[in-house]
């Protein structure tokens, strides 16, 4: 077998606006089973990461345990990387961010990282609008302990030894909205058109971003029954709408003519462009995205694409009114400011 | 686009870029395998099939199969495919018994043959062991052609030559050397069934430039320059030598005049170097020897006084391009250049030239004197008689005379048989997985990232003194392994189920070289520019599967595939597969008919 990867690469490739190819951005060989959507994911966050001009060093990416918390090997192996406790990532995100504000934060889990074990800090992270991309690879089972269902597992979805599940299941994206996410969408790990778009955006957004991904185990839910098998979600999937990313740089050179065309404009005067599917449906609207998931779930669709967005808040750092510097850069002065100022303080406690 | 018709054996064939531009299509990967294994004997063999003089041609031939490798367009340069041929040669063991054994049963035809180069060799070893009685005519004392009166023995020792032409003439050939044919009319009333004209592009070409009659006794043509000095007719050359020309011929005869006595030899060409025919390296190894290259040099003069050549005189020139990018040399306005010579040796070419051939014969010779001559098989407008080689169309290689050799070969055997020559045997082509388990092939998959290995050279004081020593000593086995495993075995194909894919993206993303894509289908160039990375490359084909669940196909880009095996073991349904292609040009008297 051909243990290591070749090094060649196609020799047209182009590069980037930092004179990197693609080839910079991945990661080592994947150890995952054959056939994975975790990872397609991970070629799509490469993907992103190039087409968008990271510096690699400037991110750092997070993750717990399982086969989704282990892809972060296999891709940006230039850029730093915790490999957290399962269903921890995000507090350790949490303490990342707060040292160094400076670094794109970009978590990755899994259904069990994220919606059993870790469902504490899930809904903590984004309470707080930790600015972050957090993605959960869902393939609705355990993958890495063999398959167990796991929370994200559908009613009366069949795992491979032919159990049907009995319980109702956890919608990660909607439960995201409903706690005030500030970027939700939700894609499937094989349509990259889809995803790298969305991962794009959900980077630059200057809050909490998140991306529900349906990712099919091949190894134990990929069966007949299982309702996030290839099959099954090529099937039953729905766009909201096809996605562009445009970056705030480049020149905008769109047909403002076509109705069924939306355009978002994000902070920093990006525009994400939207060709809309559905028109019962504003994405900076919380409750028609909130109507959406449910009207599509009542027809046992999986709806994906941008599904909520909204510009106007404010991160943690932001609420908490932290400094604006990374830890490591405030000097002796800042952080001894001298015995007046203690005195000062001290008064104001009297 | 349709979905690619992989059961035609020309779509895998061109995929192995380096055996598909081979003439005589070499199984090139099989044999290479066989040496990294220390199979010296089979990759001879293999070789031996094919191209008949594998000795030869792993130190002389022309290899078009490298500048048509697929390492090339993955780093910098392509496998030293001929090199390693040499190897096989040089290490093999025991060949012969592995070859026909004569006596062979007579079937009662008799075949002559003119001229005995390595066309006619072919013809011959093909033919005999059928039965054919092979009758073999060459002007010459020895067997071989331009191999023996031409390359010079410091690139091919006379007894690596003698082997190679021995094997073919112990196939019970009756030879009739020091026989120039005179009249192919008086050939014709003899009782041979059909008649092989295989007498090469014998004719120097001669420079015409006021002093030429004065200056006769020192101004040589270069082939028969070439061939006096092989067949010790001439030992010597004065010490201050022109060589006139750009090709490989300028090059032997340079080379072989510093061999003979001359110190200062210079090789003058009209064209701007980079345009010189000379292959590179034949380029490099005058270099190598101390001989400079003048280009942009036009010959005007050989200056003689009192009876004796003292030199000759040059315009400089520049060369121009019109829009068509077509090159004319233009006078550069600067003066004459005089440059001293003892000795000049004209390589401007060569050419055909059949005297001996009457022209009531039935065949029909175009505008040019040149044969009309049938591309596929090779016989010409009288139907018992067949060219090849350089006879047939201009000089060449010794490769395209063996190619030819091979399919006249057949036209003769099925003319003989009263069977139709256009009815040509099928390829002899074999497709074989090589899974042998999860993560287990049969072949050696990895790549190697290890740049071209240079071969060893003897020393150029001891090569200089010697015309017989050879300069170039070949790989050792080491270096030979080392070179063959950079080989990427492009006939392990990379073989696609469309029913089995799940369209799950893994050998998309694992690609080291970005290959395949899956996409709506559409015309080819629409599809070419909507792939992963563009298919820029036109003369590599897009493998296109047959529709997929979602409607989409799978292409694959043929042009930078590594035959790394990745995709098919990323595959979690084996719907790709990694199956070796074994694609083998059938010899006259083998095969069954394609139709
Ligand atoms: C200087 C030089 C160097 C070369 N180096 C290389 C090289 O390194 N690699 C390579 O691949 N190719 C090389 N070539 C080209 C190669 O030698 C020829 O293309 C090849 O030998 C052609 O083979 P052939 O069978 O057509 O005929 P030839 O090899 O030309 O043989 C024809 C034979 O027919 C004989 N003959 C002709 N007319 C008659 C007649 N009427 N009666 C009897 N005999 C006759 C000739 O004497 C000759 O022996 C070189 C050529 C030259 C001139
Ligand atoms: C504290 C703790 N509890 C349990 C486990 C066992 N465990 C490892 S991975 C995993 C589930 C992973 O599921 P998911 O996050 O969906 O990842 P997948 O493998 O499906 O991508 C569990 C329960 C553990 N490693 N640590
Ligand atoms: S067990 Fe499932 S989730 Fe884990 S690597 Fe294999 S296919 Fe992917
Ligand atoms: S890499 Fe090997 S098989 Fe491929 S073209 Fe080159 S020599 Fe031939
Ligand atoms: S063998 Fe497969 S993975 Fe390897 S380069 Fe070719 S197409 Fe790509
Ligand atoms: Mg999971």
């Amino acid at each position: 077998m051909t243990y290591v990867r070749p090094k060649f690469r196609h020799p047209e490739l182009q590069k980037n606006k930092l004179g990197y190819t693609v080839d910079y951005y991945e990661g080592a060989l994947s150890t995952l089973c054959a056939g994975c959507g975790h990872d397609s994911i991970s070629a799509s966050i490469i993907q992103s990461a190039y087409e968008m001009n990271i510096e690699p060093h400037k991110l750092a990416k997070l993750s717990g345990i399982g086969c989704s918390s282990k892809t972060p090997a296999y891709f940006l192996s230039n850029s730093h990387g915790f490999n957290s406790v399962h269903g921890r990532m995000p507090s350790v995100a949490t303490g990342a961010n707060l040292a160094n504000r400076d670094l794109i934060y970009f978590g990755v889990s899994g259904d069990g990282d994220s919606a059993s074990i870790g469902m504490g800090q899930f809904v903590h992270v984004i309470r707080r609008n930790l600015n972050m991309t957090y993605i959960v690879m869902n393939n609705g089972c355990y993958g890495l302990t063999k398959g167990q269902d796991s929370a994200t597992a559908d009613q009366g979805s069949k795992n491979k030894s032919g159990n049907v599940n009995p319980f109702d299941s956890i919608d990660l994206a909607s439960l995201a909205i409903e706690l005030g996410a500030s970027f939700v969408a939700q894609s499937f790990s094989g349509d990259k058109s889809q995803l790298v778009p969305l991962i794009k955006a959900a980077m630059n957004h200057p809050g909490f971003a998140f991306i529900n991904v349906i990712s099919p185990c091949v190894t134990f839910n990929n069966n007949v029954g299982s309702t996030k098998s290839y099959d099954y979600v090529r099937e039953h999937i729905e766009a909201t709408s096809t996605i562009d990313f445009v970056p705030q740089m480049q020149e905008i050179n769109v047909d403002y003519g076509q109705g069924s065309k939306k355009h978002v404009t994000m902070h920093d005067g990006s525009l994400i462009e939207l060709r809309k599917l559905s028109d019962d449906w504003d994405p900076l609207d919380r409750q028609s995205a909130m109507n959406a998931i449910m009207n599509s779930k009542s027809k046992n669709e999986i709806l994906t694409g941008l599904l909520y967005m909204n510009q106007d808040v404010k991160d943690l750092h932001h609420t908490l009114n932290t400094t604006d510097k990374p830890l490591n850069t405030l000097t002796k002065k800042e952080l001894c400011p001298g015995s007046e100022m203690l005195k000062g303080i001290n008064a104001g406690l009297r | 686009m349709e979905p690619t018709d992989i059961n035609n054996p020309e779509y895998f064939h061109k995929v192995v870029d380096c055996q598909n531009a081979c003439p005589a299509h070499t199984p090139v990967p099989e044999y290479i395998r066989l040496i990294a294994q220390e199979k010296y004997t089979e990759a001879y063999m293999i070789n031996w099939d094919s191209n008949v003089f594998p000795g030869v041609l792993g130190r002389t031939c022309d290899r078009p199969c490298e500048p048509a490798c697929r390492r090339g367009r993955v780093e910098e340069e392509p496998v030293a495919i001929c090199r390693l041929k040499r190897v096989a040669a040089d290490n093999k063991g025991d060949v012969k018994k592995h070859m026909p054994q004569a006596p062979f049963k007579s079937n009662n035809k008799k075949v002559a043959l003119i001229g005995a180069g390595p066309a006619s060799l072919t013809v011959a070893r093909d033919l005999a062991p059928l039965g054919y009685e092979i009758h073999l005519y060459d002007e010459q004392r020895l067997g071989g052609g331009f191999m023996r009166s031409q390359i010079p023995s410091f690139r091919l020792p006379e007894s690596v030559l003698n082997e190679e032409v021995n094997y073919i003439l112990d196939l019970g050939i009756h030879t009739h050397f020091n026989h120039y044919v005179k009249s192919l009319k008086e050939l014709l009333t003899k009782d041979y069934d059909a008649v092989f004209i295989g007498s090469g592009a014998p004719k120097g070409r001669d420079l015409n430039i006021p002093g030429r009659a004065e200056a006769s006794a020192n101004v040589h043509i270069g082939i028969n320059w070439l061939a006096n000095v092989a067949f010790e007719h001439i030992t010597k050359v004065g010490k201050k030598v022109i060589v006139l020309g750009g090709g490989n011929t300028a090059m032997d005869c340079c080379r072989t005049a510093r061999r003979l006595g001359g110190d200062e030899v210079k090789v003058v060409v009209r064209s701007p170097f980079a345009e010189m025919k000379a292959s590179p390296w034949e380029k490099e190894d005058a270099a190598h020897e101390d001989i400079p290259i003048i280009d942009n040099h036009v010959p005007k003069t050989f200056v003689v006084e009192n009876g004796v050549l003292k030199g000759m005189t040059f315009e400089k020139v520049k060369a121009e391009y019109d829009a068509q990018g077509k090159r004319k040399l233009v006078p550069a306005g600067e003066p004459d250049v005089f440059i001293e010579a003892d000795d000049v040796l004209i390589a401007i070419g060569q050419e055909n030239s059949f005297p001996w051939i009457e022209r009531d014969l039935g065949i029909e010779f175009d505008q040019w004197e040149m044969p009309k001559v049938d591309e596929l098989t090779f016989v010409s407008t009288n139907a018992k008689v067949f060219f090849g080689g350089d006879a047939a169309w201009g000089p060449k290689n010794v490769i395209t005379a063996v190619a030819h050799g091979h399919q006249a070969a057949i036209s003769i055997d099925l003319m003989c048989r009263g069977e139709s020559l256009t009815n040509r045997p099928a390829p002899h082509v074999n497709l074989v997985s090589q899974k042998m388990g999860i993560h287990e092939w049969a072949y050696d998959s990895a790549v190697v990232e290890d740049i071209r290995y240079a071969v060893p050279q003897a020393d150029k004081i001891l090569t200089l003194k010697d015309r017989k020593k050879e300069v170039e000593l070949g790989f050792d086995d080491k270096t030979a392994f080392k070179e063959a495993e950079r080989c990427l075995n492009c006939d392990v194909q990379t073989v696609f189920a469309a029913d089995k894919c799940i369209e799950c993206d893994a050998c998309m993303d694992i690609c080291p070289t970005s290959c395949i894509s899956f996409t709506e289908n559409a015309d080819e160039t629409d599809l070419r520019n909507m792939l992963k990375v563009p298919a820029t490359n036109l003369t590599q084909d897009l493998y296109v599967s047959d529709a997929l669940k979602t409607t989409r196909v799978m292409i694959k880009d043929e042009n930078v595939c590594l035959h790394c095996g990745l995709c098919a073991e990323r595959c979690p349904t084996s719907a790709w597969d990694m199956q070796k292609f074994f694609y083998n040009v059938t010899k006259a008297g083998k095969g069954c008919a394609s139709h």
